[in-house]
């Protein structure tokens, strides 16, 4: 208990700053409100529609419910929050959102309020009909003209106006022409019934046809089977996204050759660390070695200069590396003067793999060193004697005796590596140009760039995801145990 | 014996220094018969390890030369010298099972499996560790380890096997078991054991010859017994085994015998071991069982002195009790716990009395 008392603080912060926002991050990868919060109406309504050809549209009181939405989408400014959100799944989406959001106003919408009002005067009277919904079975038997006329009070009344808009009644004819003879009846609302019987009048106003002749567009089947396909809360259709496949006219499919992007980068992400796991072993496994066998003194100087390019700054670092590798860097220029290169023919270093490679390496190689330092240093050195004296030559008695026991650190310093290197982000950004950029550089474009956070989410969980599985095989074949800090 | 066989290890004029200033070894000069079990004993930093590491290969020699059967080894490398160690923390190869830390050193020497496997078992047998083959070395105890360590040091059947304190992480009885195991080994191998710890019983027990080191020089090289009873300077009296000094000045010497003034003012008489000439200051050193306490068994010609009891410490097999003699109020006398000893209590003023022949007059 007074255990828990005193981490709390730590633990607090860590729930709040870092734990919560990541959980809420990777919600987003699955969460897809924005359709079904904006167009409620419509995503209730399409879904008993499954398209049988390029001509079966969805039916008339779909388009009359994308109507009640959009009005009240448009007055409360959110119409063009789907266009965007859709034109991630479907380019040029977003156009026809923000085209029929302005030209709305021109649809011809009073034959449905006629309609009403010519039966009977109490339907153009706001206390008439706020009775009526205020029925429980009556909303639930009408739900769209329920929500349609609450959010009309809210968000479009005034004093002045006591006949509801067009909308409404839009609303109305929809919920109406759905429901059975027999459950208007039982509702026992003469006005209703009356109504009810020669709800199939409206068809001559055809609201389908007004969408279909402002822009041929939302005669398209596969617009509407995008709106289908991403109408629902949650959706698989980011993470589907983020290895280069997608939700088609029939079911998941791959991406056209020019979308696929992700899986390659994955997949270069991967291949590109793991170079860099090996050229740090390569690299840090001898440093180690002098470490943890040089005299004191010395030993502390050398950890010293590992340790130094930690004191500097990761910008320094990577910025010394262009000024290093570059076409007109000290590199190139060395080796042009020395004759090595034609100066037509300078090498390139940066901007490429070659260039991540080698920053990386340089920047990671600590991560290395210092568990592999750590563990060579709990060898005792009478292993090596008593191998010599048994016979071994000096390598023998390095390759059979020695080096079994190092390789924790060799697997303390790879998991850390590899796993540092798979989530890099700065310096493939700054020195990895078009070829040498990883999936983190693509995960914080989708975060600050082109603002599709749930792609962004689907792409970091599944490296999270690839990284746990590393983890966890990785435990199967060495064990976890086996890994050694210090 | 021929010559040869005397000199099966040598040190000729051996030093060492690891700093080029300060010689941790100065001029050795030892030979070391075949087949025999020599100890060297001597506290930390006498240069006892540092010899046998230049003796394995691991410290070359800063100047002499060290012969291993006739032949100068100092340029040859550790694994060339075909030499069997066995370290303090037994150096087991944790990440290889019994049977693999054994069979190495037969892989490395290209043995072919049938005749490493029927060595191995073999080792296995002589240790009787057999059923432990399979085991790694952190799932066996300090003993088991101990057995294991010594087996693979034998397994490639070297003629001679150097062994750095290999019983000093073990408990006493444990111990004492392993010194009559690796000395009935050593009579059954008949191979050359060189042997270094600072624990003089372990030296007294297991040895031929015991060579006590102190300051990179050898103070006495001799077999137990004369190392115990007639030890030729203070150093070696006072390191091996117990002992009460007595110190004073040499008033009268000639060959046989030595008359000395201890600085109480009492006169005594003593052997002359390592003083030349009088009024050189000595330090008389007597065993702690070679006092006698009740006057009817001193023997006839004894020297009696009068003595203060201090404390009297039951131990069972023997009595210990601590006199003040002399101004020494650390001086011991074992007694055997026979039926007619007598138990001294502490306050009482005794006589006590030796032969003169045990007490050794040596250097200050």
């Amino acid at each position: 208990m007074r255990a828990l008392l005193l981490i709390a603080p730590l633990l607090a912060f860590v729930l709040i700053t870092f734990v919560m926002p990541i959980a809420d991050m990777l919600f987003r990868s699955v969460e897809n409100g924005i359709v079904s919060d904006i167009l409620p109406r419509t995503s209730a309504a399409i879904k008993d529609w499954n398209s049988q050809g390029v001509d079966d549209l969805p039916h008339e009181n779909v388009y009359r419910n994308l109507l009640v939405d959009l009005t009240i989408a448009v007055k409360r400014r959110t119409q063009t929050r789907v266009g965007s959100r859709l034109n991630y799944e479907a380019a040029g989406i977003s156009s026809s959102f923000r085209r029929v959001g302005r030209g709305l106003r021109s649809f011809n919408t009073e034959p449905y309020s006629n309609y009403f009002i010519h039966q009977d005067e109490n339907w153009g009277d706001t206390g008439y009909l706020e009775q009526l919904f205020s029925n429980p079975r009556i909303s639930a038997a009408l739900p769209s003209s329920a929500s349609a006329f609450r959010t009309w009070q809210t968000d479009f009344s005034s004093d002045q106006i006591i006949t509801p808009d067009d909308f409404v009644f839009v609303a109305l004819a929809s919920d109406l022409s759905t429901l059975a003879n027999d459950k208007v009846s039982d509702l026992g609302i003469d006005s209703l019934r009356t109504a009810h019987a020669d709800i199939d009048q409206l068809s001559t106003s055809s609201i389908k046809h007004m969408f279909i002749e402002f822009d041929k567009n939302w005669g398209d089947v596969n617009l509407w089977k995008t709106i289908k396909t991403f109408s629902p809360r949650y959706t698989d259709g980011y993470f589907l996204n983020a290895v280069d496949l997608k939700r088609g006219i029939d079911g998941v499919e791959r991406r056209d050759q020019s979308e696929r992007i992700y899986l390659v980068l994955f997949v270069r992400t991967a291949v590109m660390s793991l170079t860099i796991t090996v050229l740090c072993i390569l690299l840090g496994y001898p440093v180690a070695y002098l470490l943890a066998h040089l005299p004191l003194r010395k030993a502390n100087l050398l950890l010293i200069l590992v340790l130094l390019p930690f004191w500097t700054s990761l910008l320094v670092r990577t910025s010394a590396w262009k000024v290093l590798l570059q076409q007109e860097g000290v590199i190139n220029d060395i080796l042009v003067t020395i004759g090595l290169v034609d100066d037509a023919a300078r090498l390139v270093m940066i901007n490429n793999q070659f260039g991540t490679i080698v920053a990386m390496s340089h920047i990671l190689l600590p991560f290395m060193i210092l568990p592999l330092y750590s563990v060579m240093k709990t060898i005792p050195p009478s292993y090596i004697r008593a191998a010599r004296s048994l016979g071994a030559t000096p390598f023998t008695a390095f390759w059979r005796v020695y080096f079994p026991q190092s390789l924790p650190g060799i697997g303390a310093g790879s998991v850390l590596v590899f796993i540092l290197a798979v989530g890099y982000y700065i310096t493939p950004e700054l020195v990895g140009g078009v070829k040498g950029t990883f999936i983190s550089n693509r995960i914080a474009y989708h975060i600050s760039s082109s603002l599709n956070w749930g792609l962004g989410a689907a792409l970091g969980t599944l490296l999270l995801v690839a990284v746990l599985i590393l983890y966890w095989v990785y435990d199967r074949i060495v064990g976890i145990d086996n890994v050694k800090l210090g | 014996m021929t010559e040869s066989d005397n000199e099966f290890v040598c040190f000729k004029n051996v030093q060492k220094s690891y700093d080029g200033k300060i010689l941790v070894v100065k001029d050795l000069n030892l030979s070391i018969g075949r087949g025999e079990f020599l100890t060297m004993l001597g506290p930390s930093g006498s240069g006892k390890t540092t010899c046998l590491l230049m003796l394995a290969g691991f410290e070359t020699a800063t100047h002499g030369q060290i012969l291993l059967d006739g032949k100068t080894i100092n340029n040859i490398p550790p694994h060339k010298r075909g030499i069997g160690m066995v370290f303090q923390n037994y150096a087991l190869f944790p990440h290889m099972s019994v049977e693999e830390n054994l069979s190495f050193p037969l892989e490395v020497r290209s043995m072919g499996r049938s005749m490493r496997e029927q060595k191995v078992k073999h080792a296995l047998d002589m240790v009787q560790m057999s059923e432990f083959a399979t085991r790694r070395p952190s799932q066996l105890s300090g003993g088991q380890q101990q057995r294991i360590a010594l087996a693979r040091a034998l397994v490639f059947e070297p003629e001679l096997v150097l062994m750095d304190e290999p019983l000093g992480a073990l408990d006493k009885q444990l111990r004492e078991h392993m010194q009559f195991e690796i000395k009935h080994l050593h009579e059954r191998l008949k191979v050359t054991v060189v042997y270094v710890t600072h624990d003089q019983t372990e030296a007294l027990t297991m040895s031929d010859r015991v060579a006590v080191f102190d300051d990179g020089i050898i103070q006495q090289l001799a077999s137990p017994d004369t190392l115990y009873e007639e030890p030729i300077n203070s150093f070696v009296a006072q390191f091996v085994g117990e002992n009460n000094t007595l110190t004073g000045v040499v008033e009268k010497i000639d060959k046989s015998s030595a008359t000395v003034r201890l600085d109480s003012g009492d006169m005594i008489s003593a052997m002359p071991v390592n003083i030349h000439k009088s009024g050189e200051r000595t330090q008389v050193s007597i065993r702690p069982e070679r006092v006698e306490t009740d006057m009817k068994r001193l023997p006839e010609g004894g020297y009696t002195i009068s003595a203060e009891v201090l404390e009297f410490i039951y131990m069972g097999d023997v009595f210990r009790t601590r006199l003040k003699v002399a101004g020494n109020d650390d001086f011991i006398v074992k007694s055997r716990n026979s039926p007619d000893q007598s138990r001294l209590t502490p306050g009482e003023t005794i006589k006590i009395g030796w032969l003169p022949q045990d007490c050794r007059a040596l250097d200050a």
